[in-house]
């Protein structure tokens, strides 16, 4: 019987654990280097090619407090612009299951980054690393993709759609 | 950085009205505080005593005080005299307040963001309006106008030495009156905790006279100065290619960022950082390099530079007055 009560409290404090990474707020970002980050692997990627596959998993994607960093810095950096808040303009949609150069978030991350044609810009030399992150786990969480606690739960604004925490997961299909 | 922020020393009429309010107060709740300690004290000192040998003698307090009925009449009456003297002296202040002649006003707007201020001038004709950050600039003896708005959560505008406290509400426009009578520097302070770093969200109010006000705000309406020298000039590259460019604005360049205070004039400014840290070029080189060392959680990422593109975009920067 106490060993049953044990158990379940030990559980209960690895829940709590979950909740601090979910909540953790990172101010110090590691010294950023001028250099092209080493870490996402180039590909010779194009539209309709076989998208890169290889996981390289996302720091922010954990992190409620970077997943709302990213969706303040979607605003800021005028992501809205072309592809609204998900939904899209003069840009793709991005709250859908077509991912034109991949759903990984290392695809989505060399997509901010190289800039891809017709029109999306190359953001890799002013949008410092651990914000491109940010910008790819919104991204993802956008189509549902993200752990429902840790994708945003509100607007600032009025919403037109669920916020990206009540989505349901739409599952990537690539575009042939 | 000789800022006081202290509302002790009024530098406008309507924060001597606040004190002299607070002076009332305070001497009316000093005897209220002395007369009660005193009758507390005279109760212990007239309390029945018992000595080694003999029992206390309650006869005193077991019987009806006489008088009683005078005495808490008396105290009554006082009490209530003395709190609608105190609501009818705070009714008027309240109303000396909102009577500022607003005639010939200065407006300005002022919007709150973690964690700093953005400084709109107003005027009708467009080509006057300028925008600068965590400086207030006024003139002595005129009017002000300040619509206040925030851009994330709530916060409050606070001059110590010019006025009172008033919120800044997301998606409603507030709106505070003030007058400088002396000229100065006044430090204001977010008095409305707002995040992370609400104690590092200070502002200065520079009241200037009036023609020295106009001077300045005639250099503030100015683009940005043209780099003189190939530092400079580099400086500004830099500038333009680094992230300062997705947030900042310098007018006359293509960086029109609204993100991040305005740099057009941020050689001009006595401080960095919303009032955190003097403007100096070391300050700044650091600022630049590490924000999240002086402000942690501040919206501002660290910037990697290489010694020689930092030095050459700090000259720049302070090249912009």
């Amino acid at each position: 019987m106490n060993n049953r009560a044990g158990i379940v409290a030990m559980s209960c404090a690895c829940l709590l654990l979950v909740s601090c990474e979910r909540e953790a707020r990172r101010f110090q970002q590691p010294a950023p280097t001028a250099a092209t980050p080493q870490a996402v692997p180039g590909s010779d990627i194009r539209a309709g090619a076989q998208p890169l596959t290889k996981a390289t998993p996302n720091p922010a994607e954990q992190n409620a407090y970077a997943v709302a960093q990213g969706k303040r810095l979607f605003v800021w950096y005028n992501c809205v612009g072309c592809h609204a808040h998900g939904g899209g303009g003069s840009g793709p949609a991005l709250m859908d299951d077509k991912w034109l150069y991949g759903a990984e978030p290392v695809n989505v991350y060399r997509t901010i980054v190289e800039g891809r044609p017709n029109g999306m810009p190359a953001f890799g030399t002013v949008i410092p690393e651990s914000q491109v992150w940010q910008l790819v786990a919104y991204v993802r969480s956008m189509s549902g993709l993200l752990r429902p606690d840790v994708a945003p739960g509100r607007d600032d604004d009025l919403a037109a759609v669920p916020p990206e925490s009540r989505r349901e997961p739409a599952v990537p299909k690539t575009a042939k | 950085m000789s800022a006081i922020q202290d509302s002790l020393r009024p530098a406008g009429v309507q924060a001597a009205q606040i004190y002299d309010l607070w002076l009332l107060m305070l001497v009316v709740c000093t005897i209220v505080f002395a007369a009660v300690f005193g009758a507390f004290v005279m109760a212990l000192w007239r309390a029945p005593r018992a000595t080694e040998r003999t029992a206390p003698d309650v006869a005193a307090i077991s019987s009806q005080e006489p008088k009683s009925l005078l005495a808490v009449s008396i105290g009554l009456i006082v009490s209530a005299v003395g709190l609608i003297a105190l609501i009818i002296a705070s009714v008027l202040t309240d109303r000396a307040l909102a009577a500022l002649p607003l005639k010939d006003g200065l407006v300005i707007e002022v919007t709150a963001r973690q964690w700093w201020w953005d400084i709109v001038y107003d005027d009708h004709e467009p080509s006057r309006i300028f925008r600068t950050a965590n400086e207030l600039h006024i003139p002595v003896g005129r009017p002000v106008v300040i619509k206040l708005k925030s851009s994330d959560v709530i916060h409050s505008f606070w001059v110590p030495n010019l006025h009172g406290k008033k919120d800044l509400i997301p998606g409603h426009t507030s709106l505070i009156q003030l007058r400088a009578d002396q000229p100065g520097v006044y430090r204001g302070q977010c008095a409305e905790f707002c995040g992370h770093q609400h104690a590092k969200m200070a502002f200065l109010v520079i009241a200037h006279e009036p023609q020295d006000f106009e001077r300045w705000a005639q250099s503030q309406r100015q683009p940005a100065k043209e780099p003189e020298g190939e530092l400079q000039k580099r400086g500004r590259e830099v500038f333009l290619s680094s992230p300062c460019i997705m947030c900042h604005r310098i007018d006359g360049t293509v960086a029109q960022g609204r993100q991040a205070p305005d740099l057009t004039h941020l050689a001009s400014r006595r401080t960095i950082a919303a009032g955190t840290l003097p403007n100096t070029r070391g300050n700044l080189g650091g600022w630049i390099l590490d924000p999240q060392s002086t402000k942690p959680g501040v919206m501002m990422p660290p910037v990697a530079l290489a010694a020689a593109d930092l030095q050459a975009l700090l000259a720049y920067l302070e090249s912009l007055h």
